[in-house]
């Protein structure tokens, strides 16, 4: 019999002595006490040491703090402007656009100023959905390493009419050559104007756009088979089987927030129906979308096209497809084409590969599917990605033969990013003028003779158009902090127009929406949307044969490949000095602060590195030298499961300069060097690459092993859709057996399976729910949650102590079978993400150990921290069963400290989160935490509060999601962009969080670890996967589970004793 | 026993409706001022033109009551009428419009009406009734009594002494009679029993202080710093009677009440240039202040030119300096305590309309808050939010409870003030 196990890390899996050893302390390190056995005199801080810090603290601080009350002042408004109360928040409608992400939002400003981003609920595109880096955003305003004034031959020009004379002067005397304006996608249809009414007045000059991570080959296949260079919309909601070869749609793949809710919605359970899209994914590494595919299947990078090729002629393409060599791949493009056939049309496939061949193969399945016009839409195109590859290539050419006069770098980053930054580095030197627009001194601004940089998006006007029909607009929510100035005001001015961007923008909008009305209403709400209706597009099929001959003559793989991906967190490194980004787990390796090879085991064991006990429990990880692309690099390895046996990833956005800033600096290496060029396109993959082991070690600061559940079981609960169709109670049969077993006399186990008081909830009862088959594992809400309740950034020395402070963290499972040898398959691999919070226990185990009652329980069901009680014992934290209770082991926002008093003590990122300018993104409504208290999820209690008075003030009940209606929704919920969170009143029968429990999905229903009886607020619906194979544990392990059984019972079972 | 008990009956119950009486009354009458506080405060006084006549007497210039209401409801209609009275006021005023209240029934222009009889009647020296926890007499009288206790204590203490002395002499006599030899004295600085209970009256004295100093520090009740400007309440709330809220207006809305914006201040101030009707103002150090000299001040600040009658666009914001602080780990609403909790300004800030200068009335402890949250009634009844405590209105219905205070629905965890 096999034998599933859900698993954290290795030594979970094996149950290796380290491992076990690491579960005995909730805090993994001993005191810092060095006790040498020779008396506290001798100690490296003997006892009188101590005695003297104590008096000379204490005659300090008494000092510092002087006996007087220091005089505040209050300093209201000369001239208070109607729309501000001080103390009342206001919401503006914006947009945040990065590489090709363009999320509607709404800035939350708090006296003057932003410090929270919420999605924009009325766009179509996200519903009020965001990402991780959408959330961070916020911080990028405060960024202290931003440039704060326009520079001149490497100084500071005081005013922009000096700067202006300057450029002017400059652009005059190199009026002979070319001016190129350098950009990424531009998505803003206002600024296209301004860039082509420059262009106007400068002949030969011309605009070149440049995704550092390029969607080239797709624009041009789509150019051949559909006559369009754009890219058409997607819905994913509307596709019953979703193929995807290697396209990480749901973490980074153009429009990963829109897909992201459209995949949710096609994933959606209805318990009386039970039905959900099929998901396949065709990858070489383990990738966010892999993760949550109900199958997926693994090949070399070079195999992409021949993948591709095979899928097409299996739909019946009248193509050959080289062999492929693995079986298992083989079954499952069999499968895949199966489903499709049978689909009618309901499929789509995606390709991430950026090469024009496979994308031309893509387009072929996709008509022979059915998908034009169903899952395809061709009436509205994503204008995200618009960058040819080509063309840059040619741009850095023409610099390097001198025929460029000006270069006008705008949001882009070559000398960083570009395959060949040397050459574009070498090629800048040649041209007489180069501007750059980018807001901090990164790698292309130093090599840049002027620089004056834009506003930060929340400081500017402007618009953008990501798809056909939805436009989005920018406004500022905040005047512009430093002495910059929008880039399209400079390109007005250089073209002899003296309009503000700002004003251009108004003008530009009132005349295509006719009245000042229109246009205060589509800047209130942000959008304006005329989708227009799906459409296919024309097909022309001529190019596929040559696409296959192409592929089937391509290169083949060496002995090892390598993958260039980029994170769901760093993207391509533009927000690289953003520390909530930085310090954000990555989805699947956990890690943090750093990029690494991610290897599969099966090259760890040949590199000759035992991936033993120890491996997962220590923070070192072996380093290895990568050469290739004639570039070497030393960088560690990461060993994890679901990787192509002869496959290495490397992320790209690490690697930083200097001057980019202080948490980016020395973090990772850059491994854009490895992007290759084929003449059309970027190859984002290496084909052949060697590597040997080195003897250094590297430390990588990564999570995964943190918070275990002390081998308690089962905290995440799986089953397979034909599973759930034929006994749908199979999970609310067995949290019966609690019933049975605890609660015979009443049926009621909550109160009968306690000794404990039943205590009432007479008001409002607070209640989460989570969606385990909605939740991808993107991870906003762990970036929400800390912009929202002013959660520290502790930098990597500390997340490699395990200090890490995050209140919602993301447990990744992976789940594979055992076999009868012992052996683990990792090939058959399932990832299940749960995210896992203060669980809000109703008979919490922490309550009754706090010395002080600094925790306690409200009436509403909260667990209550209060900081100012705290003493620091951690007795809560030791006996929370699922480890969310934070510890602060340092003023790590520098609010009691002396200023820079603990420089050198902790990273100079957390140093860097301190800064006066830094701390402005604080949310003024939650308590800045200080050493030596505890901290967790508190509900978002400053919303609760400020929901309620809302409803006290309007004299009507409250509103928790009956009827579409929101007064509080956490920031977790807020971010989702699948809404697989949703928060209530349970007292309240109609709010949605009340109708999932006890009506639409009562069968997928659990608490986790619900028989240790501690009545969790929290409750999560079980991740179904449609698929054949068998997911989850078999019926009998379900019972074994609940019962302690073995030696990870044992263990489980002395801490039950405890309590 | 019984007897005493029907004297005290027979006392109540005639007692008992005229009580009733009074209690009605005065309800109405607060009703009425606070409407017109709300309504009419920022435009007329009782008994002095403002921006708007004087009010007393309003009934006997308007020869019929029913105009009257539809004057209050929404002047421009009457004046359109073309009824005479309404035409005269409206010239009186340079054709300035009165702002409509269409939402005032006739029973709260009652109210009103009723209000300004009252008020312009000779004052009752019993003061604002608005001030709820203070009364005066209570802590002479716990004065008294506890004076009375320390010279009880005192003069037995004093005969417990001479009584002790005396033992000690009987003693002493009886032992020298009896021959019993006497141990030499120990002088009372070298006696044990002298100095064991010298030194627990000393922790204990000494002890109680400390711990009171120490829960006194970073507390500043009666905190009353000079400001920028003299400004007096007394003048502006008790004379004047401008409601808080008018310059306070974010107590209503926001987590801070809010210092007035100068713009709020020359919503007046354009117009009211010197002080010359009102009482003489002191300061704490007994100088006296010249209101005028205050005033042009403000317009420093503002940057108005009194003179040409405009703004010069030079003005700057004033520093006051802030009096009540709260620890940053304290979340404090006023819109909770004012819009949804109906607490008097008075309760916390004390008799501001009394105060020239303001001082910190409470002293802003944990204590003090949780005191009055254990007190203080929710708005149960008439505010719907609390229409989901379905067991307590059933409760009150069953007769079980009789109100509903902060504390009952949780107004004393952690996390209502600290998060």
């Amino acid at each position: 019999m096999d034998h599933k196990k859900y698993w954290q890390s290795l030594g979970e899996l094996k149950q290796s002595d380290a491992y076990q050893d690491s579960l005995k302390d909730e805090f993994s390190e001993d005191l810092p006490f060095e006790a040498n056995g020779k008396g506290t005199l001798e100690a490296s801080t003997p006892r009188r040491d101590f005695l003297k810090y104590l008096g000379f603290s204490t005659a300090a601080a008494m000092a510092a703090a002087s006996c007087e009350m220091p005089v505040k002042k209050s300093i209201p408004y000369l001239n208070k402007p109607d729309a501000i109360i001080p103390g009342v928040a206001n919401y503006y409608a914006t947009t945040f656009v990065q590489d090709g992400n363009v999320v509607p939002v709404v800035a939350k400003v708090r006296d003057g100023r932003p410090i929270k981003i919420e999605g924009n609920e009325l766009s179509s595109l996200t519903g009020g959905g965001t990402s991780a880096q959408v959330q961070a955003s916020v911080l990028d305003l405060y960024d202290t390493a931003r440039l704060r004034y326009p520079m001149g031959n490497g100084k500071e020009v005081t005013t922009f009419d000096a700067f202006d004379k300057m450029v002017g002067e400059a652009m005059t005397a190199a009026a002979g050559l070319p001016t190129v304006i350098l950009t990424g996608t531009v998505t803003s249809p206002s600024t296209k104007q301004v860039i082509a009414d420059f262009l106007a007045k400068k002949p030969g000059s011309r605009h070149v756009q440049y995704d550092a991570l390029s969607a080239s080959g797709m624009l041009l296949a789509n150019e051949a088979c559909y006559g369009k260079r754009s890219i058409p919309s997607y819905h994913f909601e509307n596709a019953r089987v979703i193929v995807s070869l290697g396209a990480d749609f749901l973490g980074t793949w153009l429009s990963p927030v829109e897909f992201s809710r459209q995949y949710a919605a096609g994933r959606r359970i209805n318990q009386a129906n039970p039905e959900m899209s099929k998901h396949i994914q065709f990858e070489s590494m383990l990738s966010l979308t892999g993760a949550n595919a109900d199958d997926r299947f693994v090949h070399r990078p070079s195999e992409t096209g021949a993948v591709a090729l095979a899928l097409l002629a299996k739909i019946g393409g009248a193509v050959t497809a080289p062999a492929l060599a693995d079986d298992r791949l083989k079954k499952g493009i069999d499968m895949a084409a199966n489903m499709l056939k049978s689909a009618n049309g309901a499929a789509l496939v995606v390709c991430g590969s950026n090469d024009p061949h496979v994308q031309t193969i893509v387009n072929a399945i996709n008509e022979a599917v059915g998908a034009n016009g169903k899952t395809i839409n061709w009436a509205s195109t994503l204008n995200t990605y618009q960058g040819i590859d080509k063309d840059m290539a040619q741009l850095v050419q023409d610099m390097n033969e001198g025929k460029v006069g000006t270069l006008l770098i705008h949001g882009v980053n070559p000398a960083y990013d570009y395959y060949d930054a040397k050459k574009f580095a070498d090629g800048l030197k040649k041209v007489a003028v180069s501007v750059s627009f980018n807001d901090r001194e990164d790698e292309t601004t130093v090599l840049c003779k002027y620089a004056i940089p834009d506003h930060h998006y929340l400081e500017s006007w402007g618009d953008a158009e990501a798809k056909t029909g939805l436009i989005s607009f920018i406004q500022p929510v905040i005047a512009p902090l430093f002495k910059t100035r929008a880039f399209q005001t400079s390109l007005l001015k250089w073209s002899g127009n003296n309009t503000e961007y700002g004003d251009y923008v108004k003008s530009y909008w009132l005349n295509r929406l006719g009245s000042q009305e229109a246009f205060d209403k589509a800047l209130q709400d942000g959008v304006i949307e005329n989708a227009p209706l799906p459409l296919a597009a024309a097909y022309n099929n001529t190019t596929i044969a040559s696409a296959a001959s192409s592929i089937a003559s391509g290169k083949k793989g060496g002995k090892a490949e390598l993958v260039i991906y980029p994170k769901v967190s760093m993207g391509s490194g533009k927000q690289a000095n953003n520390p909530w980004l930085q310090e954000m787990p990555d989805p699947i390796t956990k890690a943090t602060w750093d990029n690494y090879a991610v290897i599969s085991y099966a090259m760890a064991q040949e590199l000759g590195i035992k991936i033993d006990d120890n491996y997962e429990v220590e923070v070192f990880k072996p380093v290895i030298k990568i050469k290739a692309a004639g570039k070497e690099l030393s960088l560690p390895i990461l060993a994890i499961p679901g990787m192509q046996a002869n496959t290495m990833a490397l992320a790209v956005g690490y690697g930083r300069s200097e001057k980019v800033g202080r948490a980016a600096a020395n973090v990772g290496q850059n491994a854009f060097p490895l992007v290759g060029f084929n003449g059309t396109t970027f190859d984002y993959h290496v084909l052949d690459v060697s590597y040997e082991k080195t003897n250094e070690t590297f430390d990588i600061a990564y999570t995964q092993s943190h918070n275990q559940y002390e081998g308690r079981k089962e905290v995440v609960r799986e089953y397979a859709l034909s599973e759930i169709k034929k006994t749908p109670k199979i999970l609310a049969d067995e949290r019966h057996k609690l019933v049975e077993d605890y609660a015979k006399n009443t049926n009621d186990y909550r109160a009968e399976g306690t000794l404990y008081p039943n205590y009432p909830y007479p008001g409002a009862k607070w209640g989460m729910n989570i969606d385990l088959n909605s939740c991808t594992g993107c991870g906003a809400c762990t970036i929400a949650c800390t912009a929202e309740n002013n959660v520290s950034v502790v930098g990597k020395s500390e997340v490699l102590r395990a200090h890490e402070m995050h209140w919602l963290r993301i447990d990744r499972y992976f789940a594979t079978y055992r076999d009868d040898s012992g052996g683990d398959n990792l090939d058959d691999l399932n990832v299940v993400f749960m995210p896992m919070l203060c669980q809000h226990c109703d008979n919490a185990p922490c309550e009754n150990v706090c010395p002080v009652n600094a925790t306690n329980h409200s009436s509403e069901g909260l667990n209550q921290m209060t900081y100012n009680r705290c003493i620091g014992t951690r007795y809560c934290a030791n006996n929370c069963p699922y480890k969310v209770r934070r510890f602060n082991w340092a003023d790590y926002t520098g609010s009691d400290s002396f200023q820079d008093n603990q420089r050198g003590l902790l990273d100079d990122s957390v140093m860097m989160m301190n800064d006066d300018l830094t701390r402005m993104v604080l949310n003024p409504d939650v308590t800045v935490r200080s050493r030596g208290v505890i901290e967790k999820c508190s509900f978002c209690v400053q919303r609760l509060q400020e929901g309620k008075l809302k409803a006290k003030k309007e004299n009507r009940p409250l509103e928790t999601g009956a009827g579409g209606k929101w007064d509080i929704k956490t920031a977790c919920q807020q971010a989702c962009p699948t809404n697989a969170i949703v928060f209530g009143n349970v007292n309240d029968k109609n709010s949605p969080v009340s109708k999932i429990r006890n009506e639409e999905q009562t069968n997928r229903l659990f608490y986790a670890l619900e028989q240790i009886h501690v009545l969790p607020s929290v409750s999560y619906l079980a991740k179904i996967r449609n698929t054949d194979r068998h997911v989850g544990l078999k019926h009998e392990e379900h019972q074994a589970a609940a019962e302690p059984a073995g030696a990870e019972g044992k263990a489980a079972e002395k801490t039950e004793a405890a309590h | 026993m019984s007897h005493h008990r029907s004297i005290v009956k027979s006392l109540l119950f005639p007692l008992l409706p005229s009580l009733f009486i009074v209690f009605s009354a005065q309800v109405r009458a607060q009703d009425g001022k606070q409407l017109f506080n709300q309504k009419c405060a920022s435009c007329h006084a009782v008994d002095k033109k403002l921006v708007g006549p004087a009010l007393k007497g309003v009934e006997d210039r308007w020869p019929e009551k029913a105009q009257l209401y539809e004057w209050i409801r929404n002047s421009a209609a009457v004046v359109k009428s073309g009824y005479p009275r309404a035409v005269e006021v409206y010239n009186e005023y340079n054709k300035l419009q009165m702002t409509a209240f269409p939402e005032l029934k006739d029973a709260d222009i009652d109210a009103i009406l009723g209000y300004i009889n009252t008020a312009g009647a000779p004052k009752a020296p019993t003061g604002d009734g608005g001030v709820a926890s203070v009364d005066p007499n209570a802590k002479t009288q716990q004065g008294d009594s506890a004076l009375l206790f320390g010279i009880l204590t005192l003069i037995l203490a004093v005969i417990a002494l001479i009584l002790l002395q005396v033992n000690s002499n009987l003693r002493k006599m009886t032992d020298q009679k009896e021959g019993i030899p006497t141990p030499e004295p120990v002088p009372f600085y070298r006696n044990k029993a002298y100095i064991a209970t010298g030194a627990i009256l000393l922790f204990m004295v000494g002890g109680y202080y400390t711990f009171q100093g120490a829960q006194r520090l970073g507390r500043s009740k009666d905190y009353q710093p000079e400001q920028p400007i003299y400004y007096s309440h007394t003048v502006h709330a008790g004379i004047n009677q401008i409601n808080c809220l008018y310059c306070h207006g974010g107590a209503q809305e926001s987590k801070h009440a809010n210092i007035p914006s100068v713009n709020v201040c020359m919503n007046c101030h354009m117009g009211i240039n010197e002080y010359a009707k009102g009482p003489k103002l002191y300061r704490e150090d007994g100088s006296e202040v010249d209101g005028t000299a205050e005033i042009q001040k403000l317009y420093q600040y503002a940057g108005w030119d009194p003179a040409a009658r405009k703004y010069t666009g030079k003005g700057k914001p004033i520093e006051w300096i802030r009096i009540h602080n709260l620890p940053d780990h304290v979340y404090f609403n006023h819109s909770q305590h004012v819009k949804a909790g109906k607490q008097q300004c008075q309760t916390c800030h004390g008799e501001i309309q009394k105060m020239d200068e303001v001082y910190q009335f409470s002293d802003l402890s944990m204590g003090w808050c949780v005191n009055c949250h254990r007190e203080s009634k929710v708005q149960f009844a008439d505010n719907k939010f609390y229409s989901i405590y379905e067991k307590f209105h059933e409760d009150i219905k069953n007769k079980k409870l009789d109100s509903v205070t902060v504390e009952k629905i949780g107004g004393t965890e952690c996390q209502k003030c600290h998060y």
